[in-house]
């Protein structure tokens, strides 16, 4: 079977690398597994950084896993337009790599929230989201402690002017992320970070439908290599 | 042995879910009167042999790289 090779990073405390390997799978490519401690991409042509607690969310979530051998090659290859997709940790991982904008801090409810959840697809320039069209509506499951995005007002003006706001909450925004933001990507749309988890949204039977499976499927980087320098 | 400390917090417009948590549990303790309470982090560094200028400049620059997040936190550097 033809398809992309895409690599899915473990890093200690990773918890839904497996999950994410599978979405890629059912997406019609090959997972590669990645080890934190490896200096080597093994020449993929896209990267998954999965939920949940690298190195225990000790510090800051993310703060750790950022100087791990493999997060410089991962820096380094979407500096080159490598399509990079941070989930709930992952996306934590990107902001305090700085290959996002913003930062995730905890939940202003000081809860940790699991549930379904609606939302809105808004950017779909990216190699994620545009299996999408613009405003499509999707439920993916969502859990997190620290999933609240914040950022300065004149950051969030910039994404929201240039279309980078990929993702939006419908309904009450279940962790006060500033303007209901879920994901959001960098100014040339080849890394994305999602805070809910479309990874368990892949599959009959498991989760809430099937939603999730769009953000797997890489069609133009298929088609194209659009995203590669 | 010199001891390098650094105080981090939260910038003053980032909302403190820990210090709001804490602060909601004062009048239960029969405390009045506090009206806010923030929540931060604070590290020592023990660091051998003489604390040189490079020395703490590099304490420094790990204050602000790995220590802190500059978007959201503000830190502060003091040798004990």
């Amino acid at each position: 079977m033809s398809g992309l090779r895409v690599g899915v990073v473990t890093f200690p405390g990773s918890l839904d690398d497996v999950d994410a390997r599978r979405a890629v799978t059912l997406a019609g490519h090959r997972a590669v597994p990645l080890w934190h401690r490896d200096h080597d991409l093994q020449g993929v042509d896209a990267v998954v950084l999965p939920g949940g607690f690298s190195y225990g969310d000790y510090l800051r979530c993310g703060a750790i896993s950022r100087f791990s051998p493999l997060m410089s090659e991962v820096v380094a290859g979407a500096g080159d337009g490598l399509p990079v997709l941070g989930i709930c940790n992952g996306f934590q991982v990107l902001c305090e790599s700085h290959l996002l904008p913003g930062a995730l801090v905890r939940n202003q409810a000081q809860r940790f929230v699991c549930r379904d959840q609606r939302l809105r697809i808004e950017g779909t320039g990216t190699p994620w989201t545009q299996s999408f069209t613009p405003g499509q509506e999707i439920v993916v499951p969502l859990k997190n402690g620290e999933g609240c995005y914040v950022a300065d007002e004149a950051t969030l003006d910039e994404l929201e002017a240039e279309g980078r706001v990929v993702a939006r909450y419908l309904g009450p925004d279940p962790n006060g992320s500033m303007r209901g933001i879920a994901g959001v990507s960098n100014a040339r749309g080849n890394v994305v970070g999602l805070m809910p988890h479309p990874e368990h949204a892949v599959e009959d039977g498991f989760g809430p439908g099937l939603d999730g499976l769009g953000f797997f499927t890489l069609v133009e980087a298929l088609a194209s290599s659009a995203y590669r320098v | 042995m010199a001891r390098v400390v650094v105080d981090v917090m939260l910038k003053p417009e980032i909302l403190d879910p820990q210090g709001k948590a804490v602060h909601g549990a004062l009048p239960r303790l029969g405390v009045e009167g506090v009206v806010d309470v923030r929540q931060g982090k604070r590290f020592e560094l023990e660091v051998e042999g003489e604390l040189t200028e490079q020395r703490l400049a590099q304490l420094h620059d790990i204050a602000e790289r790995l220590l802190s997040n500059p978007v959201i936190e503000d830190f502060e550097v003091h040798v004990a």
